[in-house]
């Protein structure tokens, strides 16, 4: 029997197999959706017991695990909680390409709202980039229904 | 409170950036091998197997029925914990949840990853919220960046001020043959590194690692008979906190806090730099090894960086963080958790060899989950009441 020769290490490619989901949105996310596709706005929830306002919007307050029904529209304007920029590619699941970098990762808090969301902000120099700073959103001309309905967060001048 | 239990013995392969040479199952039988040498216990021994690591990372699900060759758990009662990056904790603490019951004396913790067969953001991205978060997540580093980022807008800390808790971890793993990086660095080599995703720099952040740790626990009537000082179990908790991250308060590491303060009043605990003699925290960017120290009440809100650059947390320091090396230098996520209960534990019982803290008496370990869960346990020398 011949020995196995150690530098003989071999790896396998699990190869390019698919494999796909098709997620519900449920009554709330697509609630966003739509408003956000079809009137370029914004939409929170409010919990009746805290009253604080959460986007995107969810049935279960996590907080007081009550429901909420409430649907706040905002006018999608915010300010910078914080952010990074990120310099190194990776391939986005989701979309199965490589993600340009860099990008910056913003985390707003829309105005009128208790919580940060989570978006692209179109400016990628750090040293432009300031904690608090007002943003607002760029909308595409084309919409789908998606997150990505919003091509990114800009700074508002001024 | 359940039957008092003490961890036995302990096992760890070599961090590596791709062991070639074994499949998972064969890296974990190694680890396994290495614990009950260490326990001077045999497979026949073990009552029942707890075993974790991610599984997107390999891309095979069902670890617990994959691994029965190599674990030991051919007809034994397996079962599976994953919980992100806390999974290596979070499997400590389901493994002393089992023998604490009183239904299993002797039970095997085993944590594993193999992160070279895979591309690690591109999986921990689907831990997240598909239709919201996913879009514009950038993976762990991205969730620790931004946590950098507001820890240093609400307390003024700078990027220098973090950079030594990397020179500190990896001087410390230096003295440790099992980490997977082994660098000597400064704090201008890490200020010099590239920038990763603002402000996390190449030597600011973990590696991935492949590796696999297993831990022996036993129950009291078994514990002292198999291993001269083994290491006690004081308390353990651990905290969750929302679903999307956006809803989560970025300065602060609200899940550690939380626990800390249900933690140190159960087992007396009021100072805790002073109390502890030794720490094996986890903490995967040198951010949050000044941040996250604050949630343990080592030092005011603020004042992480000045206790780091104060010499307090390293070797021969009052009260060392990471003999090991830590996370920053050993990255194998599914068990790098449960790295930090080995060496926790390899601390109290005498075995730490080189990176010894002498005479260690009492261990805090932490473990965490981006973005942003923390499971947190306590070890100590003396068999609780």
């Amino acid at each position: 029997m011949e020995e196995i020769k150690k530098k003989e290490l071999l790896s396998v490619y699990s190869g390019e197999a698919e494999q796909p989901f098709e997620w519900s949105a449920g009554k709330y996310v697509s609630r966003f959706l739509v408003e956000m596709r079809d009137n370029k706005t914004l939409v929170g929830s409010k919990c009746p017991k805290c009253s604080k306002v959460m986007v995107p919007p969810r049935r279960v307050c996590g907080d007081c695990f009550v429901q909420m029904d409430e649907i706040v529209k905002l006018s999608g304007k915010g300010s910078l909680y914080s952010f990074t920029v990120v310099n190194f590619g990776f391939v986005d699941p989701d979309t199965g390409l490589q993600r340009p970098v860099p990008y910056t990762c913003a985390y707003i808090t829309l105005d009128g709202t208790n919580c940060t969301y989570a978006h692209y902000l179109s400016e990628t120099d750090p040293a432009k980039i300031r904690i608090g700073m007002r943003v607002q959103p760029l909308w595409e001309e084309n919409r789908r229904g998606h997150l990505l309905d919003i091509k990114h967060f800009e700074p508002i001048e001024g | 409170m359940g039957k008092r239990v003490a961890i036995v013995g302990t096992g760890q392969t070599k961090g590596s950036s791709g062991r070639k040479d074994v499949n998972g199952q064969e890296m974990i039988n190694e680890a396994v091998m290495k614990a009950l040498t260490d326990a001077e216990l045999t497979r026949d021994d073990i009552d029942a197997v707890i075993i974790g690591n991610m599984d997107h990372f390999e891309g095979i699900n069902y670890v617990d029925t994959w691994s029965v060759d190599g674990s030991g758990g051919y007809m034994k009662p397996i079962m599976k914990v994953t919980t992100g990056g806390t999974t290596g904790t979070t499997v400590a603490m389901a493994a002393y949840y089992h023998v604490a019951s009183g239904l299993f004396d002797k039970v095997l913790a085993i944590g594993w990853e193999k992160n070279s067969e895979s591309d690690t953001t591109g999986a921990i991205i689907t831990a997240f919220e598909p239709i919201v978060d996913r879009p514009t997540f950038a993976g762990a580093v991205g969730g620790l960046a931004l946590m950098a980022n507001r820890y240093m807008h609400e307390f003024g800390a700078t990027q220098e001020d973090a950079a030594y808790v990397a020179v500190r971890d990896r001087r410390h793993a230096l003295k440790n043959p099992n980490a997977h990086l082994q660098i000597d660095i400064t704090i201008e080599d890490v200020m010099k590194s590239p920038m990763i995703a603002w402000p996390i720099k190449y030597l600011d952040m973990c590696p991935r690692t492949d590796a696999a740790c297993a831990v022996i626990f036993a129950s009291e009537d078994y514990a002292e008979k198999i291993c001269p000082r083994p290491a006690w179990i004081l308390g353990i908790k651990n905290r969750h906190n929302f679903t999307f991250l956006g809803d989560c308060a970025l300065g602060t590491l609200l899940s550690l806090e939380d626990a800390a303060e249900a933690l140190y009043p159960r087992i007396g605990i009021t100072e805790p730099l002073k109390q502890f003699d030794v720490m094996e925290l986890y903490l995967p960017t040198s951010f949050a090894g000044v941040q996250w120290i604050e949630a343990l009440r080592l030092c005011p809100k603020g004042g992480g960086p000045e206790l780091v650059n104060s010499g307090a947390t390293d070797m021969g320091g009052q009260c060392p963080i990471n003999p090991s090396g830590g996370v920053l230098s050993s990255n194998p996520i599914g068990a790098t958790g449960l790295l930090r209960v080995a060496e926790g534990a390899l601390q109290i019982m005498g075995r730490a060899d080189k990176r010894q803290v002498p005479d260690a008496k009492m261990a805090l370990v932490s473990g965490f989950g981006g973005c942003n869960w923390s499971d947190l346990m306590a070890l100590g020398a003396k068999k609780p009441d």
